[in-house]
């Protein structure tokens, strides 16, 4: 489902070249769980921003469902986040001072579905994470486990191909951390694929499969 | 996303974070307001010096004496004595003459008064009874001038206010007391009412006597210095001043214009060099309000750019979200349109408010002058929408990555 072949990515920053990926080359099959595991600086960051269309690589080919990503204008790859990707970021990212209901239906709003859908699937989602108690609380008012699974249920309402996490328990108290892991995997056992980054090696062994990267190459897949 | 959608979601996003919208809404406020009242103010002193010309009687014609001219030189308007009483009463009877109401024929002088211990040297002035017609005089004690004044060459008079005040102190009732002009011994049958005014046209500063009695006992003179009249109406002025210099001409047997040995002015043309004078405030009060709109518009501008750029973080979000560029452009924009034009009624409301208190407090009439208020909303409605749209558009051009990661 997630192809990519050659991918690399180089910064330049003030004549400096830096070099973040390096021939990147693997594949991710549906309802896989995968860890992307590396040191700080060993361009998994950027590797997960383009696996999420949210940069696009120097050079090389991604494929995902297989559409050739490098080949999409900006509202093309806007659509392609909308509808195949599903984003939880290690700052959660929800608007502030904003209701959890709201927060979770944005991408529905961006996707143009109808507003009673909209409420019913949000629900949904907000059920599934355990939070139907606090749906009117504003985003503010959680704290940081509560923040991420709003932030988890944000990412399935458009029923995305992928879910990409990234560091999704690195602002976590480490109890709930636990709980975030297992929502994780009892959506990998639904049938989704999953992926996600972190240094941390006993989150990383709650995946399948674990991408090893160092220096913008994979040492260990 | 629909545009409906966005424009709710917009008045949301506004009432999430009250300081940053109310700061912003105060900018536009402001620079909306202060513009506004500046040039209303400027407006309300205009009008304001227009009415009192106006009240001198807006139909009212004034002939004087043109200046002597020996040789080639000229001496100042006003000094000739070629205008005479049967000049005046030429004009009243004249079939010629269509378009005038009244003519007062008037002499001029200036004279010590005394009155007891007092004295004082003031304008005196002597008049027909149409006079306080055709110059709007009215009277707070006693009669003005009568015919039988004039044809009996009776030695009574007519007291300003302020004479009344200088020779009897302030309050006091002078009728029937006798005041003496030069040697002579008058006595006092009326006061009139204040109309103000200052300098050489001070109206309250003034004694009436009967015509006959100024040119007869006082001066011995038989000249006017002055024939005021009054037209039919304000549209006929020009007619009226062709009328009667035609007739004039006629009789001083002239035969060409550019000769001639008076001058007929109207309160039209008083009023235009007033108006002139009052244009040259205004522009610089708008001046004054340009360089307002100018600050305004820098802070909005400002306010606008720092909230917007601050919401980069907020923009890469939605754009991961799956917002496309043009929505995310759109929100922004219609944030900034609701803005400009709540901040924009507000500041017209403020600016009309503070023009009213004002020009009450500076007892000058209140004028909202309307294109101000078109252009100041219009300028700072302009500033405001393109200080938000286009660092929207510039977060939305950004991947979404780098604007996500935006500090």
């Amino acid at each position: 489902m997630i192809s990519l072949s050659k991918i690399s990515k180089t910064y330049k920053n003030d004549g400096v070249e830096t070099i973040a990926l390096r021939d990147i080359d693997f594949e991710i099959k549906k309802g896989e769980f995968v860890a992307i595991m590396g040191p700080s600086g060993s361009g998994k960051s950027t590797l997960m921003h383009i696996l999420g269309a949210l940069d696009s690589p120097s050079s090389g080919r991604y494929f995902l469902d297989g559409q050739d990503i490098a080949t999409l204008n900006d509202d093309e790859l806007a659509e392609i986040r909308n509808h195949k990707i599903g984003f939880v970021f290690q700052s959660f990212n929800l608007l502030p001072r904003t209701t959890i209901l709201k927060n979770v239906m944005l991408p529905m709003a961006y996707a143009g579905v109808e507003m009673e859908s909209r409420l019913e699937v949000a629900k949904k989602y907000i059920d599934l994470v355990g939070l139907t108690d606090r749906i009117n609380h504003l985003s503010n008012q959680l704290s940081g486990g509560q923040q991420q699974r709003v932030a988890i249920a944000r990412s399935l309402v458009m029923d995305p191909k992928i879910i990409l996490a990234d560091e999704p328990t690195g602002n976590i108290a480490s109890d709930q951390a636990e709980s975030i892991m297992k929502i994780f995997k009892d959506l990998n056992k639904q049938g989704r694929t999953i992926v996600m980054i972190t240094h941390e090696p006993d989150i990383a062994a709650h995946a399948k499969r674990v991408i090893h990267l160092r220096d913008g190459r994979i040492v260990k897949n | 996303m629909k545009f409906l959608e966005i424009v709710t979601e917009s008045f949301g996003t506004l009432g999430l974070n009250k300081m940053r919208t109310g700061l912003a809404a105060l900018g536009i406020i402001i620079g909306i307001g202060s513009v506004i009242a500046l040039i209303s103010l400027g407006t309300g002193s205009q009008k304001s010096i227009e009415n009192q010309i106006q009240s001198l009687g807006a139909n009212l014609l004034t002939i004087q004496p043109g200046g002597q001219r020996n040789g080639n030189v000229r001496t100042a308007a006003g000094s000739n004595t070629t205008l005479t009483l049967e000049d005046a009463k030429a004009i009243s009877t004249s079939s010629k003459i269509t378009t005038v109401k009244s003519v007062s024929p008037e002499l001029s002088r200036r004279s010590q008064i005394i009155a007891g211990k007092n004295n004082t040297n003031t304008q005196v002035l002597g008049v027909y009874p149409k006079y306080s017609e055709v110059r709007k005089i009215s009277l707070s004690s006693g009669v003005f001038i009568t015919e039988n004044d004039i044809s009996s060459i009776a030695k009574v008079a007519v007291l300003g206010p302020q004479v009344v005040t200088d020779l009897f102190g302030e309050g006091a009732d002078p009728l029937g007391q006798s005041i003496r002009i030069g040697s002579q011994s008058f006595k006092v049958v009326g006061v009139t009412t204040s109309k103000g005014g200052s300098g050489f046209n001070n109206q309250d500063d003034i004694i009436y006597v009967p015509l006959s009695t100024a040119q007869k006992q006082l001066y011995g003179v038989d000249y006017l210095s002055s024939i005021s009249l009054e037209a039919n109406s304000a549209d006929v002025m020009v007619d009226a001043q062709n009328e009667v210099g035609y007739l004039l001409l006629e009789r001083h047997k002239l035969s060409d214009p550019t000769k001639a040995d008076f001058m007929i002015m109207s309160q039209s043309d008083i009023l235009n060099t007033a108006s002139q004078v009052t244009g040259t405030f205004t522009t610089l009060l708008g001046g004054i309000a340009a360089i307002s709109l100018l600050v305004g518009g820098i802070g909005i501008m400002n306010i606008m750019l720092v909230t917007v750029t601050e919401r980069t973080r907020e923009i890469g979000l939605r754009q991961a979200l799956g917002a496309k560029k043009k929505t995310i452009i759109t929100q922004f924009l219609v944030e900034s349109v609701i803005l400009t034009f709540f901040g924009g009624i507000l500041g017209m409301m403020f600016g009309i408010l503070t023009s009213y208190i004002l020009s009450s407090l500076m007892k000058i009439p209140f004028a909202i002058s309307i294109p101000s208020i078109f252009l100041a909303i219009g300028v700072s409605g302009a500033i405001g929408i393109v200080f938000g749209w286009y660092p929207a558009r510039r977060a939305a051009s950004l991947q979404p990555i780098e604007a996500l990661r935006y500090e």
